[in-house]
């Protein structure tokens, strides 16, 4: 009998909390910044591709739904010509934001990737590629390191020398 | 065998080798930079560095260099002690100090062998705070990409492309840590196997450029054990391949042909595979051969192919096949069990044809054993008569310019230097080289190491050996009118060669010259008729042309013939650019007296064009199937990649040409194994093709091989665009391989081997783990089976022995003067290596040019068959009066059938 009271008077408080439930998707949810969602490729601040198609991100992804091609413009930077993420097969591990050496895939707060066909999960390089920094601000791979290339000439990476010539005598 | 301690765990190890080299044959993980197995050591790089005790009792000992020291009885070191791993830790970081933070854009990367070994010695983080000295880069050419920054001074490069492959254009510069690697002005490499800096550079500073073109890593390289498709030594290579592309060409270790490098036309020729004159589908061409326009043949499907070329055929009166010393020994035997034994033909111009047939049979019933290559690189004392080894055989020149190291090297074991110990032995031996003997109609690219090198017209080079085997046996016969210089130069041959250990005498069939090969036999004879071993090697032109020969079949003369007598009317043509191959116009009227042309081919060619039904054959890339070498060696390879579109191998094609029309009738043979097991049977020659790999049942603890890296990415994305559920993977009948990661991890025999990786070692490196002994032989025996053997009977000399030459006035010989990039077919379709093609030109001797006031580069006409050739003159100083060179096989050249007969026009 007691129980019974009890059990309606919790029931009826209900009636006063909170909601916790949002009217989706009218209203979202919130979504830490760091929270791994869809996978997206980011720019340099100066609006250039980051990724340099190195291919870690394609061997990190451990169920293999990465697929990317190299290509190469004109001064001898590297990009990918083809870039491509089976997300039916993506598990939002990560791996390839931790693999990537230039920032240039992220994973963002980006639940909402449902679709009745399967076929749509498939996001080519058009639909990866957006024209922000995403997540990481100011980091320009090629201004630290890497090869010369359009706009960069050797030495001119961080923590380097001029390039020395071998003809001199010490 | 000495005994030797390492960490107090006693092994057998070779005296004559050095610790290093022991102890990574044992199978421990010691790190290295500077030594190469191919190189010897030089004890630059200090990465080595291992305890070395005096005896039992000593606990102190010192820390030494293992490349450096020998594998004595008794000696006793430490790998593991703490402060020699200490030692090899702060070598890699030095190393890093200036090495460039780059690896993302690193070609290098996931195959880098400073990646293994700084994770080997366990460097990881980085202590110098300072800047990172930089290089500029150079161009060197459109096949070596040049990234300076990376490199890390161990001097492997200049080592390996100086003192090993004879090149002269790339050095050390400056000093201290600004030691720079680099040609003196920017400019192509000038070696003909500068593409082995990609792979004996431990880092990225040499990579390469053609794959830098379509990059892919190591890790998603699907690849497969090849064999080179471009000259006739079959080098074994391993061919990687992504998205349907090859991507690069990487060296296959075999112990008996290539050892550790290839040549650049085997490097870099791979690119024609990808090219878009590919055929991918089945053409169908109405009006071939009634027009001198043709119409665009038009693509159909296979089935639609196969019934027309079935119908067409079975309404001929009777069919022909043509084979061809480019295409494999099933596919040729395909062919000649459709056609029939009489109706087969080998595709090639009579000559050819004689003298191919005849180094087969002078290495069949002769008493010299042809020696491979490691075999030349052990020769004491080489003759090379009339070719320009370079450019017919690169490979083979490069095991010449090593065999005259053997002889100096004595000297250095007498003084007790081990031939491992490169520097000291150098340093003993000093600009000493042994006897390399050279006889050729015009300068080569060998005649730097040799020690007698002479230039005569093609008779005189036959006139020159013949005299060789007379001085070395009196039964030999004798040679008239010889001039007191070749006198000389015959005596001092003969003498070399009759004092070495091991001497190897080099012709072939390039200058189109049957004496020089019956010349060649007879100096092999004479040595061994004087109880001396020899070696006698002949060059053959194509990947199968010994292949070919042990099919025994009729050059393409009787072919026209039988079609212009009207016996014949159709033609099955197998993988052959008959317009290569002989004067345009008999091929011209060969077709036009056939009513039906079948043609199988690779890429498009004016053969193709006159086909009424071409079938897109396979590459090498794309085919399983045997090469016979020059040797003799019937080495398989293996498909890289599953072919795109309709392409097949061609015997695979004429299967189905034989199967009947329904669809439910199977092929007559469903795989490689059928194929080799019907020519097994019916031609004993080659039934040796058989072994040369193990079948498509072999499996290894019940499993396949795969093709693909154990770490292949994006396997469930590749496909994705067309289908996001991902396909089976290619079934593949033909081989223990598969198309995917699939299959057992364990050791493969050497002929299945489809990539190097070993734990730890990422690099090409990792072949040492494949090795018997590292730089030994392959685990398990080096891939292919020899088909010939010499029964040692008792040979008579050849007698015929030709007139000296006398040019004729206004009439000349004019040779095929041969180009490693250009003449060959296939490879000088790939991009990279066209750029290195030479321009035409006639070449014309010092003293014709003189006489005639031809100077540099004046335009010439030179009138072969009644064709007028108009090409600017090329005045050689040593080419002998009375010849003249055009550059063989290139555009608008071909179909000239050398030695010619010309006529320089004023």
């Amino acid at each position: 009998m007691i129980s019974n009271i009890r059990t309606l008077w919790l029931v009826f408080k209900h009636a006063f909390r909170k909601r916790v439930t949002i009217q989706y998707p009218e209203e979202k949810a919130y979504l830490a910044p760091r929270y791994r969602g869809r996978i997206v490729l980011t720019r340099d601040p100066d609006g250039g591709e980051r990724c340099v198609a190195c291919y870690l991100c394609a061997v990190a992804c451990p169920v293999d739904c990465i697929a990317l091609d190299s290509a190469e413009d004109e001064t001898g930077r590297r990009y990918p010509g083809m870039f491509r993420i089976n997300f039916s097969r993506c598990i939002y591990c990560g791996f390839c934001e931790e693999a990537c050496p230039t920032y240039a895939i992220q994973l963002v707060p980006d639940v909402e990737m449902a679709e009745y066909n399967r076929q749509n999960m498939v996001y080519e390089k058009e639909h990866l590629l957006i024209d922000g920094e995403g997540k990481y601000h100011g980091y320009n791979y090629y201004k630290v390191a890497g090869l010369a290339i359009g706009g960069k000439g050797k030495g001119e990476a961080e923590n380097e020398d001029p390039p020395i010539d071998p003809r001199g005598l010490t | 065998m000495a005994t030797i301690h390492i960490d107090g765990k006693s092994y057998d190890a070779d005296p004559g080798k050095n610790l290093l080299q022991v102890s990574l044959s044992l199978g421990f993980d010691l790190p290295y930079f500077c030594w190469h197995p191919a190189l010897g050591s030089v004890g630059a790089c200090r990465q080595c560095a291992v305890r070395q005790y005096r005896n039992e009792e000593d606990k102190d000992g010192q820390i030494v260099m293992a490349c450096m020291v020998p594998a004595a009885d008794g000696t006793r070191i430490s790998i593991e002690d703490e402060e020699a791993r200490q030692f090899r830790k702060s070598v890699i970081e030095w190393l890093m100090t200036n090495h460039p933070h780059d690896c993302p854009v690193c070609d290098e990367g996931g195959e880098c062998h400073l990646q293994d070994m700084t994770v080997m010695a366990g460097h990881a983080y980085r202590r110098f705070r300072y800047r990172k000295r930089t290089f500029t880069n150079q161009d060197l050419g459109p096949f070596i990409n040049h990234e300076m920054n990376r490199c890390i001074q161990c001097y492997r490069c200049v080592r390996y492309y100086k003192d090993y492959a004879g090149g002269r254009d790339l050095d050390a510069f400056a000093s201290h840590n600004h030691v720079y690697f680099g040609r003196s002005v920017d400019g192509t490499l000038e070696s003909e196997f500068s593409g082995n800096l990609v792979e004996v550079c431990p880092t990225g500073v040499f990579t390469d450029k053609t794959l830098k073109h379509h990059y892919t890593r190591k890790w998603d390289l699907q690849s497969g054990p090849s064999v080179c498709a471009h000259c006739g030594l079959g080098c074994n290579t391993l061919a990687g391949a992504r998205y349907g592309g090859v991507r690069r060409i990487l060296n296959r270790y075999n112990h008996e042909v290539n050892g550790y490098f290839l040549c650049d036309r085997g490097r870099y020729g791979y690119e024609f595979v990808n090219r878009p004159s590919r055929i991918r589908h089945p053409l169908l061409h109405t009006d071939a051969s009634d027009t001198d326009t043709l119409s665009k043949p038009e693509s159909c499907s296979p089935e639609e192919a196969l019934r027309q070329a079935r119908d067409r055929l079975r309404n001929a009166r009777r069919v022909i096949g043509i084979g061809s010393p480019r295409a494999s020994l099933e596919s040729n035997y395909a062919l000649r069990a459709f056609v029939g034994e009489d109706y087969f033909f080998n595709g090639l111009p009579s000559a050819e044809s004689h003298l191919v047939t005849l180094a087969a049979e002078i290495l069949r019933n002769g008493s010299a054993e042809t020696p491979s290559l490691r075999e030349i690189e052990g020769a004491d004392a080489v003759l090379v008569l009339g070719e320009d080894l370079t450019q017919t055989a690169p490979r083979m020149a490069l095991a010449v310019r090593q065999s005259i190291m053997r002889a100096p090297e004595e000297k250095a074991r007498a003084v007790g230097v081990p031939p491992w110990n490169d520097r000291a032995v150098r340093d003993v031996i000093q600009a000493e080289r042994g006897p390399l003997i050279v006889a050729a109609v015009d300068e080569t690219r060998l005649d730097d190491a040799a020690t007698s090198v002479i230039y005569r017209a093609p008779d005189d080079i036959a006139r020159f050996g013949f005299a060789v085997a007379r001085a070395i046996n009196a039964d030999a016969p004798p040679v008239e009118g010889l001039s007191d210089e070749e006198t000389d130069l015959v005596q001092r041959t003969a003498k070399t060669l009759s004092a070495a250990k091991y001497p190897v005498v080099i012709s072939g069939v390039s200058l189109g010259n049957e004496a020089i090969l019956q010349a060649s036999a007879n100096i092999a004879w004479a040595l061994d008729r004087e109880q001396k071993p020899v070696g006698l090697s002949f060059v053959v032109p194509e990947a199968n042309s010994v292949g070919i020969a042990l099919l025994d079949s009729a050059p393409l003369r009787g072919a026209f013939e039988l079609v212009s007598s009207g016996k014949a009317d159709a033609a099955i043509i197998l993988e052959n650019d008959l317009y290569r191959r002989t004067h345009a116009l008999d091929v011209e009227k060969f077709f036009t007296g056939l009513r039906t042309v079948v043609a199988l081919d690779s890429l498009r060619s004016p053969t193709t064009d006159r086909a009424h039904v071409v079938f897109p054959a396979g590459t090498f890339a794309e085919s399983d199937g045997t090469f016979v070498n020059n040797e003799g060696r019937a080495q398989r390879f293996f498909q890289v990649l599953s072919p795109e579109g309709d392409v097949a191998e061609s015997w695979r094609w004429l299967g189905r040409l034989q199967s009947g029309s329904a669809p439910s009738d199977e092929p007559r043979w469903k795989n490689l194994d059928e194929v080799l097991d019907a020519m097994a049977a019916e031609l004993p020659d080659v039934a040796g093709a058989k072994d040369a790999a193990p079948r498509a049942d072999f499996r290894v603890a019940g499993a396949r091989l795969p093709r693909s890296p154990r770490r292949f990415s994006g396997r469930t994305a590749i496909l994705a665009n067309l289908d996001v559920h991902e396909p089976k993977p290619p079934d593949d009948p033909d081989s223990p391989l598969t198309f995917s990661m699939e299959g057992t991890a364990a050791m493969p025999p050497a002929a299945l081997v489809s990539h190097y990786w070993a734990p730890g070692w990422n690099s090409v490196q990792a072949l040492n783990k494949f090795q018997d002994e590292v730089g030994g032989a392959n685990r398990g025996g080096a891939p292919g089976v020899r088909l010939i053997e010499p029964e040692k009977p008792i040979h008579s000399y050849f007698t015929k022995i030709p007139d000296a030459f006398s040019p004729h006035d206004g009439k000349f010989v004019v040779l095929g003067l041969h180009h490693i990039f250009g003449s060959e077919e296939l490879s000088r379709h790939a991009p990279a290596l066209a750029e290195r093609i030479p321009e035409p030109y006639i070449a014309i001797g010092d003293a014709d040019a003189r006489a005639r006031g031809v100077t540099e580069g004046r335009e010439l006409v030179l009138r072969i068959f009644g064709r007028e050739y108009k090409l600017p003159a090329c005045v050689r100083p040593n080419l002998p009066r009375g010849v003249l060179g055009v550059p063989f096989g290139l555009p608008g050249l071909t179909g000239i059938v050398f030695p010619a007969d010309g006529h320089l026009l004023e």
